[in-house]
């Protein structure tokens, strides 16, 4: 099995406080993968560190073998890796569909030109991504009246732009129903499936994890203590007393 | 009460502002630009002396058997602005000649439009030598003394001490270079050994009173050369007077002793200082200057400033010339500006000199003192700027080929 | 070292009444988010009402009253600005208020000069304290010692009522999070009223107390204002503390620079800001400015579409109308004109950068200027033929904003604007000072335009062909990639850097391109008008591009242009008139309040209603 990531003792302090103590691990080509935790046990720091956005105190970041350890985000991006925020980050003042043909722009490294109309160029190909998250009926709305649950897959649309082969994704589904989230998550497996991206996802909601992931990671307090699929991380004792001291309880047969 | 009398006058004046197109009286109508609201401590009394200039002139009559007006408009201490308003008043609104503003920068910068466009000039106030020295040109005119020779004046008057030591605080900019330039060529020129161990140089209407008086103190000079002025002046003479700073030092004060600059400070008016100024509570009855001062007190109810002279011998001064050159092209009146004389002014016979369009108005020098708690010029005299010009040939020199 | 010592009680009694009124000003922005441009206007009104009451009040209780007194009069006085002017604005886009407060100042100016007259006043001295003590023999003024004593106990005073008292709480809390303040159920209104109300006092109070060392006049309103937003940029901005600790620093170093490097009046607190921002971006005390991460505040600009075919036959007929204007009036006409597209031009450039990039310059004048600048100077010196030395106006202002861009860039919101008007004012000191060069304020005269184009109507169109274009040109720019990923900067720039857009870079070359712009402007400028001079450097000129701007609509395209030639318009009618400064500032108010989306959002609004159209069709 190749891996397409791999972290190595990743380690994040703040003035002494460790946020992410020594994580390691990998993501296989076409995995769709889990980081679980409670609130506070590094999630967000992890991932920052992977996309660029936070350097690490310690530790090396692989993509494809290649170190991208502390490069910059838009750096990383290229390489092709995408992400999604968990609070969405979108272009209020454009259009839905101006705000895929940016990212398009970048891409084409278009960013520097000044003679052509932006918004007609990569019109066609941007409808394209926003078919695959089902949003072309929302082309031209402007951006900033989309409900939230539009905007997450919009910000999909935008992340999958550059056809990455690993992508990022902060807590797609935050705030959104309990039904659009099963349906993004969906979306999301059809897209590891049909296009054999990577995808690496935190997520608060146990559901979501334990329906759509293959394998999943839990961190507690900056440090990983299981690392597997669904069946060995929910009998993991240390998740257990874990989640359940923290009163989430897991809902086994809810994927069922 | 004061209020009142302000918005009444103002609202008279705003009236007088709109442009009476509708009537049919015919005028001689002269674009004045000035800093009415930026300036407002210096531009009213300036005001008010043209006013009263207007009003006799009319009455004797106008010029050219036509009333001669003031249209009076603000460019907001902006040179740009002014240059557009000069443009206004001549193609628009049928001014003959244009006459104006106190700032130098704005005076250099219509000086330099009206030769561009052929427009005369009568620069009123600025202080700049500049404008008929080294930027001449043969449309501007400029009536107040000039800063070199009112320098020179109290330069020679130090050189009668025995100080050697100079410190000279001014206002950083170029008329408190030029000043302190002056000052500096005049007072070597007399005595080679005197010797400037500081120059101070706080920014306009910014003094660190405090600081500046102290840097002076620490040189331990002989004597002071002063340029400051306004609030500046009003810093520097309170926490100077209070650190000691003029004890048993002579103090030569360029403009020091103008009203504008001397009233406000009240009875901590400095003493003892060498100065230049405008001593119109001196001057005696039966003279020219008297009989100014009681018919701008009357007219007014305040009493007069140098502007308000300077505003007084401008309306002046514009009829003089018109009246000579009996006509109001542009050409007419440069013509009949050059060497013109203007009889009846406060200090007698004006002239505008030939050689650089300068006029011949000269300068009043004493030394302050306090009386009634005022301070007020004592022992002062009236000097001719003449024997205080540079040299003609310097002029000439100077001046850009015409 | 007496002297030496001497001269820091100097620097310490200068920084009372600095700190005073910056103080003021940092709780005001701290809370309310407004940079308030009056604040020197309040701080003149404290000189004059504290006059007014020392005079009525006699002897040391009175002296001591009067100044009290005068805090609670200028408080009100604040209060009823907030209340009136402020209020309704609040939802604004960011810094619109800004336009408000440059209102207030006008209306201010003509009330002053109305109610106390032109003439300076010295300010009363202190009963008792007048003369000196001697200090290691130094003679330093009593009043002075005063000074420095008060100076702690109101430090004490302020950091006891932020501290320790609920108004204090509130107020930390705004100045960290004003959306919780909200959701607390706070009355969040009367809050930003009552910190306006002490801001003011301070102010008020700044101005009462440096009386007997000074006094009031008319100009003290702008000769503060510097001064104290360099106190509160290098303090960072709504730190007591930090504005403590910046006025010592400040007026420490000014002492000691007035005796050392005497020339150096002009520049060194803005020298002293620019190199703190570049070291430490947000200021000595200064926390990372949060605002601008989420969006601006106020409704998000609608998506930009070039003119349909309606809106560009009005642009075609408008431009047809004036290129036949020469047939229809006078040499007069065609000169506003002239002004008009310069101004437009200007303050298109700035609106590029500040509507689409989000980059609030406070020192755009230095382009502008700079590109007057250099044209002058060639022609000036070498004789450089006009046509030659125009083409080095945006190109020197180019090179100069991507100098100047290089350090700022890399700061934010209200920093990245101080940084821009620090080494604007650096730019300006140059002109002003170097003399053997630019002759200082006597300026470069007679640079006037090559014979074919000396006459009104010629220079008109060739004014009016490069001005046209380049606004047309910035359009274009707007509506390529390059524009929107200035504009995916600005929303979003987390996830502009996320998907490959160097945000920085694209902000750089827009800075870039606006500074020629600008310098386009300020070569047409300084051939129309044959001079220039430092004022055209200074931050007023900045301020007037940045009004008109916010005037015309920040969230819309034609703002600025919109903007420029309303005021220009305006100001032609308004300053013929004897009070102008009252009326321009009570018309500024009333645009500012009836139009809070500027001239053009506002009218756009208004026909989207008129005509019924769906909100969300673009």
């Amino acid at each position: 099995m190749s891996e397409i990531l791999r972290v190595e003792t990743l380690k994040k302090s703040y003035d002494g406080f460790l946020a992410v103590n020594g994580v390691s691990f990998s993501v296989a080509k076409g995995e769709l993968k889990a980081l679980i935790g409670p609130n506070g046990a590094g999630k967000s720091t992890c991932f920052n560190m992977l996309m660029g956005q936070l350097k690490p105190t310690e530790g090396e970041v692989f993509f494809e073998g290649e170190r991208i350890t502390g490069h910059k985000p838009r750096d990383i991006w290229r390489r092709g890796v995408g992400r999604t925020f968990q609070i969405t980050g979108t272009y209020q003042s454009m259009t839905v569909i101006e705000n895929v043909q940016m990212a398009l722009m970048s891409h084409h490294r278009k960013i520097f030109s000044f003679g052509s109309r932006a918004w007609k160029l990569y019109r066609e190909e941007a409808f394209e991504f926003l078919e695959t998250v089902s949003m072309q009926d929302q082309a031209d709305r402007p951006c900033s009246i989309l409900a939230y649950g539009d905007l997450k897959r919009l910000e999909l649309a935008i992340a999958l732009c550059h056809r990455p082969r690993l992508l990022l994704m902060d807590e797609p589904t935050a705030g959104m129903a309990p039904s659009a989230r099963v349906e993004l998550m969906q979306l999301v497996a059809d897209i590891v499936r049909d296009q054999g991206v990577s995808v690496l996802f935190t997520e608060h909601d146990m559901d979501v994890v334990f329906a759509h992931s293959h394998h999943i990671m839990v961190l507690n307090r900056g440090e990983l203590i299981a690392d597997g699929d669904a069946t060995a991380v929910r009998n993991n004792p240390q998740v257990q007393e874990v989640y359940l001291g923290g009163g989430t309880l897991f809902k086994e047969e809810s994927h069922a | 009460m004061n209020f009142l009398r302000r918005t009444v006058l103002a609202t008279a004046a705003a009236m007088a502002l709109v442009p009476a197109a509708g009537f049919a009286q015919e005028t001689i109508k002269v674009g004045e630009i000035n800093h009415y609201k930026r300036m407002a401590a210096f531009a009213e009394p300036y005001k008010l002396g043209i006013e009263l200039a207007l009003s006799e002139i009319n009455e004797a009559g106008g010029v050219l058997g036509q009333e001669l007006e003031f249209i009076f408009r603000d460019d907001q201490g902006d040179p740009a602005e002014a240059v557009k308003i000069a443009e206004e008043l001549m193609t628009r609104d049928g001014a003959v000649m244009l006459t104006g503003t106190i700032l130098s920068h704005v005076g250099l910068a219509l000086s330099s439009f009206a030769a561009e466009k052929g427009y005369l000039y009568l620069a009123s106030e600025p202080l700049a030598d500049s404008l008929v020295w080294k930027s001449g040109n043969p449309y501007t005119f400029r009536l107040r003394a000039s800063t070199w020779v009112q320098a020179a004046m109290l330069a020679e008057e130090a050189a009668k001490t025995d100080a050697i030591k100079y410190a000279t605080i001014a206002p950083n900019y170029a008329y408190g270079q030029d000043a302190v330039e002056a000052f500096k060529a005049n007072l070597k020129r007399l005595k080679p050994e005197v010797e400037f161990v500081a120059e101070q140089w706080p920014a306009l209407f910014k003094i660190d009173a405090g600081a500046e008086v102290q840097a002076i103190e620490r040189a331990k000079p002989d004597a002071i050369y002063n340029v400051t002025f306004g609030t500046d002046l009003a810093k520097f003479v309170r926490d100077g007077g209070d650190r000691g700073l003029f004890d048993g030092r002579n103090v030569y004060g360029l403009l020091t002793g103008e009203p504008e600059y001397l009233e406000p400070l009240g009875d901590e008016a400095p003493e003892g200082w060498f100065v230049t100024g405008f001593p119109w509570y001196g001057f005696e009855d039966g003279t020219p200057g008297k009989t100014f001062v009681d018919a701008y007190t009357e007219a007014t109810g305040e009493t007069p400033k140098i502007g308000s002279l300077v505003g007084y011998m401008t309306a002046q001064s514009i009829a003089a010339g018109i009246e000579a050159a009996g006509a109001t092209d542009t050409e007419s009146l440069v013509a009949a500006f050059e060497g013109l004389t203007v009889e009846n002014t406060p200090i007698g016979e004006l002239t505008y000199r030939e050689i650089d369009n300068q006029s011949t108005l000269g300068a009043w020098v004493g030394t302050t003192a306090l009386e009634d708690g005022k301070g007020v010029m004592v022992d002062w005299e009236y000097k001719d700027p003449a024997p205080y010009m540079p040299s003609d040939e310097d002029i000439t020199a100077m001046r850009p080929a015409e | 070292m007496a002297f030496l010592f001497a001269q820091f009680l100097t620097g310490l009694a200068n920084a009372a009444a600095l700190f005073l009124v910056a103080s003021g000003l940092s709780l005001i922005f701290g809370v309310t988010r407004i940079v308030n441009f009056a604040h020197g206007s309040f701080y003149m009104l404290g000189a004059f009402i504290g006059i007014y009451l020392m005079e009525i009040l006699p002897g040391a209780v009175g002296f001591w009253g009067a100044i009290l007194l005068t805090g609670i009069a200028v408080g009100l006085i604040g209060a009823f600005v907030e209340m009136v002017v402020l209020r309704p604005i609040y939802r604004a886009p960011e810094l619109f208020q800004l336009v408000a407060t440059f209102g207030v100042i006008l209306v201010i100016q003509d009330l002053a000069l109305m109610i106390w007259g032109a003439e300076d006043r010295l300010g009363p001295r202190a009963p008792g304290l007048r003369g000196v003590w001697r200090i290691f023999g130094e003679p330093v003024p009593k009043y002075d010692i005063i000074l420095i004593a008060i100076t702690p106990f109101i430090l004490f005073a302020l950091w006891y009522l932020i501290t320790k008292t609920r108004l204090g709480v509130l107020v930390r809390a705004a100045t960290q999070d004003r959306e919780m303040v909200g959701a607390l159920g706070v009355n969040q209104a009367w809050l930003f009223t009552g910190v306006f109300a002490l801001g003011s006092a301070l102010a008020g109070w700044g101005g009462a107390l440096q009386l007997p060392k000074g006094g009031a006049d008319l100009l003290m309103d702008f000769n503060i204002i510097g001064a104290v937003f360099v106190v509160v940029v290098i303090g960072g901005m709504g730190s007591l503390p930090g504005a403590f600790i910046a006025s010592v620093l400040i007026s420490v170093l000014n002492v000691f620079g007035v005796t050392y490097l005497p020339q150096s009046t002009l520049v060194l607190m803005f020298v002293v800001m620019a190199v703190v921002l570049i070291i430490r971006p947000y200021g000595l005390l200064g926390r990372e400015e949060v605002a601008g991460e989420h969006g601006q505040v106020g409704a998000p600009e609608t998506p930009i579409r070039p003119y349909g075919p309606m809106g560009q036959a009005l642009i075609a007929a408008l431009l047809l109308g004036l290129a036949l204007l020469p047939l229809f009036v006078d040499q007069f006409m065609l000169i506003l004109t002239i002004d008009m597209v310069i101004f437009a031009l200007f303050a298109a450039s700035l609106h590029f950068i500040l509507g689409s990039g989000g980059l609030v310059s406070f020192g755009h004048a230095a382009f502008f200027g700079g590109g007057a600048y250099a044209a002058a100077l060639l022609v000036f010196h070498t004789d450089t033929p006009m046509e030659l030395a125009f083409l080095f106006a945006p190109l020197a202002a180019g090179l100069l904003a991507l100098g100047i861009g290089w350090f700022c860039i890399r700061l934010t919101g209200v920093y990245f604007a101080m940084l821009t008007l620090a080494f604007s004012q650096l730019v300006w000191s140059l002109a002003f000072q170097w003399r053997a060069v630019t002759r200082g304020d006597d300026g470069l005269v007679n640079i006037w335009p090559s014979e074919w184009l000396s006459g009104t109507e010629t220079y008109y169109y060739f004014a009016l062909i490069l001005g046209v274009g380049g606004i047309l040109f910035l359009r274009h720019v707007i509506h390529s990639p390059f524009g929107y990923a200035l504009r995916a900067g600005r929303d979003s720039p987390r996830q502009a850097e996320a998907t490959g857009i160097d945000v920085k870079r694209v902000q750089f070359v827009a800075f870039a391109l606006a500074g020629a712009m600008a310098g386009l402007a300020g070569g047409i400028f300084v051939f129309a008008k044959g001079s220039v001079f430092p004022t055209e450097l200074e931050i007023a000129k900045s301020f007037d591009a940045l009004i008109v701007v916010f005037l015309g609509g920040v969230k819309t395209l034609a703002g600025g242009v919109v903007g420029a030639g309303f005021m220009t318009v305006v100001e032609d009618w308004l300053t013929r008139l004897e009070y102008w400064r009252l009326l321009l500032g009570l018309v500024i108010i009333a645009v500012v309040i009836v139009m809070p989306e500027g001239i053009v959002g506002t009218l756009r609004t208004l026909w989207r209603r008129i005509r019924n159209t769906d909100e969300e069709t673009v």
